[in-house]
Parts: structure tokens; C-alpha cells; sequence
């Protein structure tokens, strides 16, 4: 099969505009005749199942959330990027495209990105319609704050908690059409299983949380909105019940999965403090506005440090180290995340760590708060210093923050072409769920323009010309695959439960993460990788021969859904490994440490690596066969990114 | 630190239900509650006991899926969601009684576990505005006073955990209701739907059957996010105003 990214021919700037006239509408009283499937409440997912219904469509959502307003998208805290220029410093659509391009060290697609970039104004128009309450200025305008990667500033932000008041929005539009009687909520409801007939998706296998029951549901269409799959990393940033269950069964239907190696490190997140961890929780990169990022200059100091002989506040200025002030004096501490992180692991690895663990660095806000006052820096991150100070017990505004990378997102995702369309017809994926639109690295406040223009603003239009195409016969689920499928999952189930084996789902899942995050985080090589794939495939075995799930299918079973998932990151985890060895160069948040340029850079190899690898699912443990999606860029001029 | 946990434990939502006594040992005082409730469930796996369920997700303090009553308190001692709670804020060899959320309208589900279902028609009742995707005015058509978009968000900040109605001997759903009548009656946008939003929302508060507001301010009180009584007066006001001019009731 070749890829077909489908994306429009002619200038940039036309070519959604003439895609959208070039695509076959259905007329609207056909509509209602059409049944959709969101699988997953977040921005992406919300934003998606509301616009369909408000178009006519019958739409079914479905969350194993009790609720569509728990799904993670409510965590991200920073902001969304929008290119409004209402800050008059020279933002433009092209600006934001460009910034996102580059920010993803030209890994991803142009004509998305661009799309991506000139829908991000009308999602804010949306956000604040809805009522959204946005920082303002006192003038009553909305006001903005500057974000890694861009030096203008287009962020827009709800204090701390702008994923919150984001998804309240889409879910206040998600809840007028269920009252509406045009979606169908699916609470407390899994995703199991794809159904596909002659190669077209045409429905899901479910399992209700709370009572086990398996079922089934037809469509004519299915949305994947099903967010990262950062948790086969056991210790990220992601809500506990992230998974990457639908896309990886999805996956195994026919959808290729696209540079599943493209994971970000957040620079930014409370240091890990013991085994007993359960997460990993970021402190907003919207911090780096104000704070200062530093280690000691010497490992002497540090040591004193950590030993705590000394306090930070007793370092004096000339024996710091602002290091990304010093590398990266024109971006300074907004460098991208990718470069944040690195340079963290990088100034530890020399010993000028400054916790107990050696596993942390500096972010200071003591120079903002004698410039601004204590009540201004309150003012913009105050929830984010109580929550630093709930969890780790001490003051930020005394002294610093102790901030390391942890993992937080993941760029890869299934392929879609420029429709979002996955490679099976009739299924799509939006959101982080979908590899398109953050190359190798995404930069701050774009996940959630991402999840939003692909579910208010890009899919709405491009479903359409399939439906049309498929024509509004009826759906229903009699035919034998759907049979077929919901035995697949039973038998699965089953399985689980019957190993009744000696090591809980858990025990699994941390092992599983050590290994992904020993080899496969922030720094790679084809011998760690290698070694890598072996200890994964070894792991899986022994899951599947000594895992124990406690209880029955018929009841709520929060150990059996784990292990399910689990199941899925174990596989997952293998074709990660396989992703990376595959791209020994290094580009964005994947660092092979064999390609790097003098002064310790990322370094791409653009003649044998521009292009998306997309991952075909052959057999069980079998070999995946690799599809590449050429990256053409007619627009940017490919350069060796820097931030200096 | 060593702890004595009592944790109800019910199988199901016809089951009696009661509470059983765990001994745990071990737990270090930078654990947060949930993180010490896993060693508890790892433990109990272990011996090939049932889990002890209970609701959480996002493990930051925003997602509002985490809901324990704790020594009498919804999510604990601390002025915070469950999840954000750590273990510091309790002593060496402590008793910790762990109850669901009790409110008739959130039956309980298993164990620790409720259904919060009725908050979500609370909100399908007209907790929105009614616009439709696209066709909207630029986003600075509207300007809005920075207090007034200050105080909205003050409202809008609720995380819909029910840590309100667990806290309120009536079970009363006001604050929850009246934070989101609040937030859209204080911004031009909710303007045009105003009167019929309040009186929406209300019946349906009161159709899931949370029980009236007798203002001890309990639900205040252990918010965590700080949800004023205020959103209370507010919607009060909303509704009779509503029902005084409206032509629906």
C-alpha cells in the first residue's frame, strides 16, 4: 500500500480553502441518516462529537471516564497558541506555521501544519463564544503570555488551568447536544476492538466498566480521540488511566501507527521522590517566562547541596549556572522542550544535580519576584506554587523549585493523511491520538490548538466527503464480523483472568517503564535499544504466563482493565524500541546519541530520514513492516534548528 | 509509619456494604493518600484479595474523579482533592475511617466508587450557551472587565467532584449547580439565556434528588478549590428573578 497523504496540491495558503470546496458535502436532511462514533471526550474528542451533532449527524461518545469532563486534556495547564497577532509583535498564520515546522525539527507535514496554524484563530473566537473565561487585560482584551519555542506571544491561558476551562467549554457544547438528543453518552465504556468490513470500519466493541458486559455498535463512521500513550512509561505526567488500548487495537485492524519513537520529555516536572511514585506532575512551562533555570558551576557545590550543607539561596550569582541562558542566549530559558530537557539530563549527568537523587535543577523565581512583587508572580502562577508546595512541602517562593524532565507527550501516533483519516477508511484519529501536525517535537500550548481544530474545525468538513462517498445505508450489527470481533474480545478477557499467575499487572507495568525509560527517554543508542527489545520481549512473556487479574469480568474490575491495558503498552513498547533503532538520526525529542553535532545538538540526517514512518501490523510477534510518508517541503528551507 | 485503615467495602450497588480493618505498615510520609491506597491494593493483590476500588485519574487535584471521605471529611483534613493530599498530614499509628461520597444521588457503585451521573444532567440542562460550531464574533468583539473575567473563572474553577454534597448534611448539589449558573450569569455571553438557564438547571437539581441549601456553609468549606458561598446568594438571586419575569414557569 503507498501512503496517500492526500494532501491538496497548489500554494499553501489556498490549500485547505480549495480542499473544503473540492470535498462532497452530505445535504442535510441526509444527515440524520449518518451514525458516528467518538471514541474519547477530551478537546479532541469533544470538540468532535458536539460539532457533528450540531451538524445533524447521530452521534454515540464514549469515555471510560465517569464523566466526558474528566478526560486528561482537563490537566494541561499553560495555554493555547493562536496566530491573532493581537499583541501587534509580528505573529501571522505563516509565523505560527513556521515555528511549529521548525519547533518539530521538520518532521511533519506542511499542508497539516499550515491548516493547523490558520484554524487556531477561529478556535479561540469558539472558546470565548462558549464562555470560556480567558486572562484578560484591564481594558477588557484578552491577554497573552509568550511560550518555549516562539518569540512572540500568542498564548492564551486560563491562569494555570487552561485545559480545564478548554474541555469545560467543549464539554458544555457535548452536553447541549446530548440534552439535544443528538449524541448518545457512552460513560464508564472502554473501547475493545475495531470492527471492519471489507476493509471499512463500521463499528466498536465496548465493555461497560461497571457491569463487564461486552457490546457491540455499528456506524458509519469511527473517530479515534483516545489522547498519548505516555504511560507505557509508567511514571509520566499523563492521568492514571491514559492508555493507548483503542489505537493500539485499532492498530492491529489495519491503521499504521506513525514514529511511535517521537516521545516528549517535559523539562519541567517534580522530581521523582521514591519507588512508591504513582505519577509524575508538570509545573506549566509558562513557568520559564519568569523563572530561572541554574545549577551550581561547580559538582563540589552541588554535592554541598545535596548533602544540605548549604542552601540554595546561599549560592551567590557568580557560582551559578544559568546554563540555557548561557547556550541559548537569544531563546534563553524558552528554548523548545526537547532542548530544555536534554540540557537538564545533561548538566545531572555531570554531577551539578541539586537533589538528593543528583535528578533535578533549579527554577527560580527569586529575580521576577524582587522585579514584579510576590502578589504579581501570584497573581499569574499561583496554583501552580501551591500545587508544588502541596506536593513536595516546600515554599517556591522562598526558595527555588527543583524541576526534572519527565515524560508528558507523545507525537506519534496513528497516521492519518491530510483528512484525518487513518489508513482504514471510515476511521479516523484526532488529537494527540494521531501522529500529524508536532514533527518530532511539539511545542507548548499546541496540543490543545491541536485537539480543538481537529475536532471543531478540520474533521467536520473532511468526514463528509466520506459519508457522502459510502452513501447513508443503514448500519447495523448482524453482520459476522462484529460477532467475530466481540469473541475476540471475550477470549481475550478470559485469558487474562485465567493465568491467575504470581505478580500483580503493576509489578508489569514498572518493569515495563524501566526499561522504556532506561532506553528509550531522552538519550538512545542502537545497543540500549537492541537490549531493549529482548528485555521487552521477554517481559511480554512472562506477562502472559504469570500475571494475576483478581475477580470476574461481570463486575467493576479496575485490576482487569489495567491488565488490558498493560497488555497493549507491552506490545507497543517493542514497536517504539523498533522505531527508534530503525531512525539513527537524531531529530526533536528523539536523541540517538551516534548523531549529534559538535557542541552535543541534535543532529537530522534529512537525505535518508525526511520522511514519517508509518508501522503496518503484520502478525502476532511478528516483525511490523515499515511504510514511509515522504516529507516534502516546499515552503521552509530545512536547517539545522537553533536556538542560539 | 504505621496505620490502622477502615475502608467500607461494598460489592456493588445492591449489596449491604460494611467496613472492613486493614493494618498497613511502611507507608512513608511523602506519599500521597492514593499512592498509600495502591500499597494497600498491591498488598492485597498479592494475598489474592479484591482490590479496594476507588475512583482517580488525573492525580493532580483537577479532574475530579478522586472522592473519599475521609475521617469525616470529603477528601481529608486538607482543603484539597484526595489525590493531592499526602500522607504528612496524618500521624504515626493513626486510625483512618475511608467512606464513598453518601448522597442519594450518588448511589455507590462498588466500595469507594459512586455514580456522579447526576451531575453531568445537571449541566445537559443548561450549564452552556447555545452556540453552534464556527459563525462566531472575533474574540475581542466582546471585551470583557478583567474583574469580571477574574470572578467568573472563580466560578468556572470547579472540578465537579461532589466534595460539596458529600460535606452537606442535606446533600445539597447548590454550590455545584450554582457555580456554573454563577460563571455564566456574571459574562455577556450568558446573557440571552440567562433566566431560563437558572430555572433548568434548578428543576433538574432538584429532580436527581440532592436536598435543599441550609447555608451552614459546610460545602465552602471543603471545596477544594475554594468555590464561594457566594455562587449560592448568586443563583438564588438568579432563580427568583427568573421565576419573577419568565415566561416558562
Amino acid at each position: 500500500m503507498i501512503l496517500d497523504s492526500k494532501s491538496p496540491i497548489g500554494p499553501l495558503a489556498e490549500k485547505w480553502t480549495k480542499h473544503k470546496f473540492n470535498s462532497k458535502l452530505v445535504n442535510p436532511a441526509n444527515k440524520r441518516k449518518y451514525e458516528v462514533i467518538v471514541v474519547g471526550t477530551g478537546l479532541a474528542g469533544a470538540s468532535a462529537a458536539a460539532s457533528l451533532a450540531e451538524l445533524g449527524y447521530k452521534v454515540k461518545a464514549f469515555c471510560f471516564q465517569d464523566s466526558p469532563r474528566r478526560a486528561h486534556s482537563i490537566a494541561a495547564q499553560g495555554g493555547i497558541n493562536a496566530a491573532k497577532n493581537y499583541q501587534n509583535d509580528g505573529d501571522s498564520v505563516y509565523r505560527l506555521f513556521y515555528d511549529t515546522i521548525k519547533g518539530g525539527d521538520y518532521r511533519s507535514r506542511e499542508s497539516n501544519v499550515y491548516r493547523l496554524a490558520e484554524v487556531s484563530v477561529n478556535i479561540i473566537d469558539q472558546c470565548v463564544a462558549q464562555g470560556v473565561p480567558f486572562a484578560r487585560e484591564y481594558g477588557g482584551l484578552l491577554a497573552n503570555r509568550s511560550f518555549g519555542g516562539a518569540q512572540v506571544s500568542r498564548t492564551f491561558y486560563a491562569r494555570g488551568q487552561t485545559g480545564q476551562q478548554l474541555l469545560l467549554g467543549a464539554y458544555s457544547a457535548l452536553s447541549r447536544q446530548v440534552a439535544n438528543g443528538k449524541v448518545k453518552l457512552y460513560p464508564r465504556t472502554e473501547m475493545m476492538d475495531v470492527v471492519t468490513i471489507d476493509g471499512h470500519a463500521r463499528g466498536i466493541v465496548t465493555r461497560n466498566l461497571i457491569t463487564g458486559k461486552i457490546e457491540t455498535h455499528a456506524a458509519h463512521a469511527v473517530l479515534l480521540c483516545t489522547g498519548g500513550y505516555g504511560n507505557v512509561f509508567f511514571l509520566s505526567t499523563n492521568a492514571m488511566g491514559s492508555n493507548v488500548t483503542a489505537a493500539w487495537r485499532a492498530h492491529k485492524k489495519g491503521a499504521y501507527f506513525a514514529n511511535p519513537c517521537y516521545t516528549q520529555i517535559h523539562p519541567t516536572c517534580i522530581p521523582v521522590s521514591g519507588d512508591h511514585q504513582s505519577k509524575l506532575t508538570l509545573m506549566s512551562e509558562s513557568l520559564r517566562n519568569d523563572g530561572r533555570v541554574w545549577v551550581p558551576k561547580t559538582v563540589e557545590l552541588a554535592q554541598k547541596l545535596r548533602k544540605g550543607e548549604i542552601k540554595p539561596r546561599d549560592i551567590k550569582d557568580e557560582d551559578r549556572d544559568y546554563y540555557l541562558e548561557r547556550k541559548y542566549p537569544s531563546f534563553g530559558n524558552l528554548v523548545p522542550r526537547d532542548v530544555a530537557s536534554r540540557n537538564a539530563k545533561d548538566v545531572c549527568d555531570e554531577g551539578r544535580g541539586v537533589n538528593e537523587t543528583g535528578q533535578a535543577v533549579f527554577l527560580d523565581f527569586r529575580d521576577a519576584i524582587n522585579r514584579d512583587s510576590e502578589d504579581a508572580i501570584r497573581a499569574r502562577y499561583g496554583n501552580l506554587f501551591d500545587m508544588y508546595q502541596q506536593i513536595t512541602g516546600e515554599n517556591p517562593y522562598q526558595t527555588p523549585m527543583k524541576i526534572y524532565p519527565a515524560v508528558h507527550y507523545t507525537m506519534g501516533g496513528l497516521w492519518v493523511d491530510y483528512n484525518l483519516s487513518t489508513t482504514v477508511p471510515g476511521l479516523y484519529s484526532l488529537g494527540e491520538a494521531n501522529f500529524s501536525d508536532h514533527g518530532a517535537n511539539r511545542l507548548g500550548a499546541s496540543a490543545l490548538m491541536q485537539g480543538l481544530a481537529d475536532g471543531y474545525f478540520v474533521v467536520p468538513y473532511t468526514i463528509g466527503d466520506y459519508l457522502a462517498q459510502i452513501g447513508p445505508a443503514p448500519v447495523d450489527t448482524n453482520h459476522p464480523e462484529f460477532a467475530k470481533a466481540e469473541k475476540g474480545v471475550k477470549d481475550a478477557i478470559q485469558k487474562l483472568l485465567s493465568i491467575n499467575g504470581t505478580k500483580t499487572v503493576d509489578h508489569f507495568h514498572k518493569a515495563l517503564g524501566h526499561i522504556m525509560w532506561e532506553y528509550c527517554g531522552m538519550a538512545r543508542n542502537a545497543e540500549g535499544l537492541t537490549k531493549a527489545k529482548g528485555m521487552i520481549q521477554e517481559l511480554r512473556k512472562e506477562f502472559w504466563r504469570d500475571v494475576k487479574v483478581l475477580g470476574a469480568n461481570e463486575e467493576l474490575n479496575q485490576t482487569l482493565e489495567k491488565a488490558s491495558r498493560v497488555a497493549d503498552f507491552l506490545e507497543l513498547g517493542e514497536l517504539m524500541v523498533d522505531d527508534a533503532l530503525n531512525r539513527s538520526e537524531s531529530c526533536g525529542g528523539h536523541f540517538r546519541l551516534e548523531s549529534q553535532t559538535p557542541d552535543g545538538e541534535a543532529l537530522r540526517d534529512d537525505e535518508n530520514f525526511a520522511y514519517a514512518a508509518a508501522w503496518e501490523f503484520m502478525a502476532e510477534n511478528s516483525p511490523e513492516t515499515l511504510h514511509k510518508e515522504p516529507l516534502v517541503f516546499e515552503n521552509v528551507k530545512l536547517t539545522q534548528r537553533s536556538y542560539k | 509509619m504505621k496505620l490502622t485503615l477502615k475502608i467500607w467495602r461494598q460489592k456493588n450497588a445492591s449489596d449491604k456494604g460494611a467496613f472492613v480493618t486493614y493494618p498497613i505498615d511502611g507507608i512513608s510520609t511523602d506519599m500521597s493518600f492514593l499512592e498509600m491506597m495502591d500499597v494497600l491494593n498491591e498488598e492485597l493483590a498479592i494475598k489474592g484479595e479484591d482490590p479496594v476500588h476507588f475512583d482517580h485519574d488525573c492525580r493532580e487535584g483537577i479532574c475530579g474523579m478522586c472522592s473519599l471521605y475521609i475521617n469525616g471529611h470529603p477528601h481529608g483534613p486538607q482543603q484539597t482533592t484526595t489525590c493531592q493530599l499526602h500522607m504528612r498530614s496524618f500521624s504515626d499509628g493513626e486510625t483512618i475511617t475511608i467512606e464513598p461520597w453518601r448522597a442519594a444521588a450518588f448511589p455507590v457503585v462498588k466500595d469507594l466508587v459512586v455514580d456522579r451521573g447526576s451531575f453531568d444532567r445537571i449541566i445537559q440542562a443548561g450549564g452552556y450557551v447555545n452556540v453552534n460550531t464556527g459563525g462566531v464574533p472575533d474574540a475581542n468583539e466582546i471585551p470583557i472587565p478583567k474583574r469580571v473575567a477574574d470572578e467568573a473563572f472563580d466560578s468556572a474553577t470547579c472540578i465537579g467532584c461532589g466534595a460539596c454534597v458529600a460535606a452537606c448534611k442535606n446533600a445539597s448539589a447548590m454550590l455545584f449547580t450554582s457555580a456554573k449558573i454563577s460563571q455564566l450569569a456574571m459574562l455577556p455571553q450568558g446573557q440571552v439565556e440567562r433566566m431560563s438557564r437558572a430555572e433548568k438547571m434548578v428543576a433538574q437539581m432538584d429532580d436527581e434528588g440532592f436536598g435543599a441549601c441550609t447555608n451552614t456553609g459546610a460545602c465552602e468549606a471543603e471545596c477544594p478549590k475554594g468555590i464561594s458561598l457566594t455562587n449560592i446568594a448568586r443563583m438564588n438571586r438568579e432563580y427568583f428573578s427568573a421565576s419573577v419575569k419568565s415566561e416558562n414557569v
